[in-house]
C-alpha cells in the first residue's frame, strides 16, 4: 500500500468512528449536568441518577423489559441452535428452501409488518395479550439471528470428531450434546446475547404484542422522547451504554483469553507429537 | 451407514439408530408385502417421528405459526372490512339463512387496496419511503465503504479492536443512539445551535433548524443503520487476496485504478448484502421518522401505524402491510438467496 492511501484510511477511520461516537459521549456527558435545559452545564452531579432511582413507573418497566429479554434470548437460543444445526447439516429435505427463507426474511423485514402480523395473529386465535405473547413476538425475530450465527459456527466445525464420537458408539443425540454443543457454545452466548440487546431495544414489535399494563422501558422511553427531551433520559441512556460497553469488553477477554489457551494447548499437543 | 446392515431388516436399522436406513427399510419391506401405495404415507408418518424428523420439526412449525402463517391473516384482513367491534373488522365468509336460503358467502372487500392505489397521500408515502431508503443506503455505502475499506487494511493486531468498536454502538439500544440526536440537533437549547452561536458563527435569532425535517431523519437512519453496512463490507474485504493488487500493480495498474478494476468488483457481494440490510428494513422505519422529521414528513411506516393506532382502521393497516410487503418480496428474496449461498461457500 502507497503512503498516500494510508493517510485517506487514517481519516475514514477517524471521520467514521467520531460520527459513530460522538453523540454516545456527549449522551454520557450531560447525564451528569446538574441543570435541567441539555445545553447549559449546571456543574458535576448524580441529580437525575438519583431521580431515576425513585421514578417507580420507569423501574417497573425496566424489570419488564429485563424479563421480557431474558425469557425471549433463552427461548431463541434453543429454537435458533436446532434451526442453526438444521440450515447447517441437513442440506436436502422438502421445504428447506421454505425454511431457509424463514430464517433469513426477519432479518430484513420492516418491523411495522411483523408487529402488525403478529398483532392480528395473536387476535384471531383470540390469545390475550400480554408478556406471552411478546415472549413469542421477540423470539421469533431474534431466534434468525441465533440461527445465522449457529450456522456459521457449524459450517467451519471439524465433523470427525462427532464421527469418532459416533463410531464408539456414541447416539447422534449424544454426539450432539457431548461434542457439538460444548464446541459451539461460544456462538450460542453471543447468539444470546444479541437477542437480548435485541429484545431490549425492541419498540414497534412491542407496542404491537403488547397488551395494557405491560409497557416495556423502550416504549415508555419512546413515548417520553415523543414529548420532549429530559435530563433522567440521558442518566438511563448512560446506565445502558455503560453495562453493554463492560459486557461486550468482557466477553471479548473472555474469547481472546480461550483463544490464546487453545492455541497454546495446540502447540502443546503438537510438540508433544 | 456400515455396509453389513441388511436394508430388509428395520429392526437392525432402528437399534443402530440411523433412522435412514430404517425408513428405506421399512418402504422396502411395505412394498414387498403389497402394501406399496400406502408406503408413502406410512414412511412420511414414521419420518415425524425419526430424529432427524423431529429436528426439523420444531424450528419450522414455531416459524410456520408466527412468521408464515401471521402474514395470510395479514392478508385475509386486509380484505375485510373496519366494524365496530373487538376485533374491529368483519368476516369475509358469513352464513345466510334467510329461511328459503341457506348458503356461505364469501365477500372479499377491495375498498382498501383503491384507497391505496387512488389516494395521493398513499402513493406518496409509498414513493417518499423508497427514496429515502435508498438515499440512505448510499449514504451508508459512501461513509461505510471507506471505512471497511480502512479496518480490512488495518494491521493485524489492531483489526479486532477497531471491530468491536464498529459493533459496540450496535449492541448499545438504537432508541438511546436517535435520542443522542435529538438531544444534538435540538432548535431551541440544542448542543449543536449552542456550540454555533457560542462561537458566533451563526446568530442567537436565527438558529439552525435540523431537527423535525427531513435531514434529521437522514441523519438519524444513516447513524443507526451504519454498522450493519460496515460489517459485511469488513467481512468481505478482509478476505480477500491482497496479492491480486500486486499482481495488478506488477502489470502496471495505478492503485486508484486498481481499487476501482480489482477491490470493488471483488467486494460486490458485501455491498450487496450492506445495502440489503440497509434498503430493506429503512423502507418501513416507524420510529427515526416518527422521533426526528417533524409532522410533515410522510412515510409508509408512520401512516400504517397510524392507521391502526390512531384511526383503529385494522384492514387498511393491513392491506397497506401487505402492499409493503409485495414491494419488498423481491429485494427480501434476493437478500436470501445471497445470504444461502454465502453460508454454502463458507462451508
Amino acid at each position: 500500500m502507497t503512503k498516500g492511501l494510508s493517510k485517506i484510511n487514517l481519516v475514514s477511520l477517524t471521520f467514521g468512528f467520531a460520527f459513530l461516537y460522538i453523540p454516545i459521549l456527549i449522551l454520557v456527558f450531560f447525564s451528569f449536568n446538574d441543570s435541567r435545559l441539555v445545553n447549559v452545564w449546571g456543574g458535576f452531579s448524580f441529580r437525575w441518577y438519583g431521580e431515576l432511582f425513585q421514578n417507580e413507573d420507569l423501574l417497573g418497566a425496566a424489570w419488564i423489559s429485563l424479563l421480557l429479554a431474558a425469557a425471549a434470548s433463552t427461548l431463541s437460543v434453543v429454537l435458533g441452535t436446532v434451526a442453526g444445526f438444521v440450515m447447517a447439516r441437513f442440506t436436502s429435505f422438502r421445504g428447506r428452501t421454505l425454511f431457509s427463507g424463514m430464517i433469513y426474511a426477519p432479518l430484513v423485514m420492516p418491523e411495522v409488518i411483523t408487529g402488525l402480523s403478529l398483532l392480528l395473529l395473536f387476535v384471531a386465535i383470540d390469545w390475550g395479550r400480554g408478556l406471552g405473547t411478546m415472549i413469542i413476538a421477540h423470539t421469533s425475530f431474534c431466534m434468525s439471528y441465533v440461527a445465522v450465527v449457529v450456522q456459521s459456527r457449524l459450517v467451519s466445525f471439524d465433523r470427525s470428531i462427532e464421527e469418532a464420537a459416533q463410531d464408539l458408539g456414541a447416539t447422534p443425540l449424544k454426539t450432539f450434546f457431548v461434542i457439538t454443543l460444548p464446541v459451539i457454545a461460544p456462538a450460542l452466548v453471543s447468539g444470546w446475547l444479541l437477542s437480548f440487546t435485541l429484545s431490549l431495544d425492541n419498540v414497534v414489535i412491542t407496542s404491537f404484542t403488547s397488551g395494557p399494563g405491560w409497557d416495556t422501558l423502550p416504549v415508555k422511553i419512546f413515548s417520553a422522547v415523543k414529548l420532549g427531551v429530559k435530563p433522567e433520559i440521558n442518566a438511563l441512556s448512560t446506565i445502558m451504554i455503560l453495562v453493554v460497553a463492560i459486557g461486550v469488553v468482557a466477553a471479548s477477554l473472555v474469547q481472546k483469553r480461550a483463544m490464546v489457551e487453545r492455541q497454546r494447548a495446540e502447540r502443546m499437543a503438537a510438540a508433544e507429537n | 451407514m456400515s455396509a453389513n446392515d441388511s436394508p430388509d431388516r428395520p429392526a437392525a436399522a432402528l437399534i443402530t439408530h440411523d433412522k435412514g436406513d430404517f425408513l428405506e427399510s421399512l418402504d422396502a419391506g411395505l412394498r414387498r408385502r403389497g402394501l406399496g401405495f400406502a408406503a408413502p404415507v406410512i414412511v412420511w408418518f414414521f419420518s415425524l417421528f425419526s430424529g432427524r424428523g423431529a429436528v426439523i420439526a420444531v424450528p419450522y412449525v414455531f416459524l410456520l405459526a408466527f412468521f408464515l402463517i401471521p402474514f395470510f391473516i395479514v392478508l385475509k384482513i386486509s380484505f375485510a372490512e373496519t366494524a365496530l367491534a373487538i376485533p374491529p373488522y368483519t368476516g369475509l365468509i358469513e352464513m345466510v339463512d334467510d329461511g328459503f336460503e341457506y348458503y356461505l358467502t364469501l365477500k372479499l372487500n377491495l375498498a382498501n387496496y383503491l384507497t391505496i392505489f387512488t389516494e395521493d397521500t398513499y402513493v406518496r408515502a409509498y414513493l417518499n419511503s423508497a427514496k429515502i431508503a435508498a438515499i440512505s443506503t448510499a449514504l451508508c455505502l459512501a461513509i461505510g465503504f471507506p471505512m471497511a475499506y480502512a479496518m480490512a487494511r488495518a494491521s493485524e493486531s489492531i483489526r479486532p479492536t477497531l471491530l468491536m468498536l464498529v459493533i459496540l454502538p450496535f449492541w448499545t439500544s438504537f432508541l438511546i443512539r436517535v435520542y443522542a440526536w435529538i438531544v444534538i440537533l435540538k432548535t431551541e437549547g440544542g448542543l449543536l445551535n449552542t456550540f454555533l452561536i457560542s462561537i458566533g458563527l451563526i446568530s442567537p435569532d436565527n438558529p439552525l433548524r435540523i431537527l423535525n425535517t427531513e435531514w434529521a431523519m437522514y441523519i438519524g437512519i444513516v447513524y443507526s443503520y451504519l454498522p450493519f453496512m460496515v460489517l459485511p463490507l469488513y467481512a468481505n474485504l478482509e478476505r480477500m487476496d491482497l496479492t491480486l493488487l500486486e499482481a495488478a500493480a506488477d502489470l502496471g495498474c495505478r492503485p486508484i485504478k486498481a481499487f476501482w478494476v480489482v477491490t470493488v468488483p471483488l467486494a460486490i457481494p458485501g455491498i450487496i448484502a450492506g445495502c440489503f440490510l440497509v434498503f430493506i428494513p429503512a423502507v418501513g422505519e416507524y420510529v427515526i421518522p416518527e422521533l426526528m422529521s417533524g409532522d410533515n414528513v410522510r412515510v409508509i411506516g408512520r401512516k400504517l401505524f397510524t392507521d391502526f393506532a390512531s384511526e383503529r382502521n385494522w384492514p387498511l393497516a393491513a392491506a397497506v402491510s401487505v402492499v409493503l410487503l409485495m414491494i419488498l418480496i423481491i429485494p427480501i428474496m434476493l437478500f436470501q438467496r445471497q445470504q444461502a449461498k454465502l453460508q454454502e461457500a463458507g462451508r
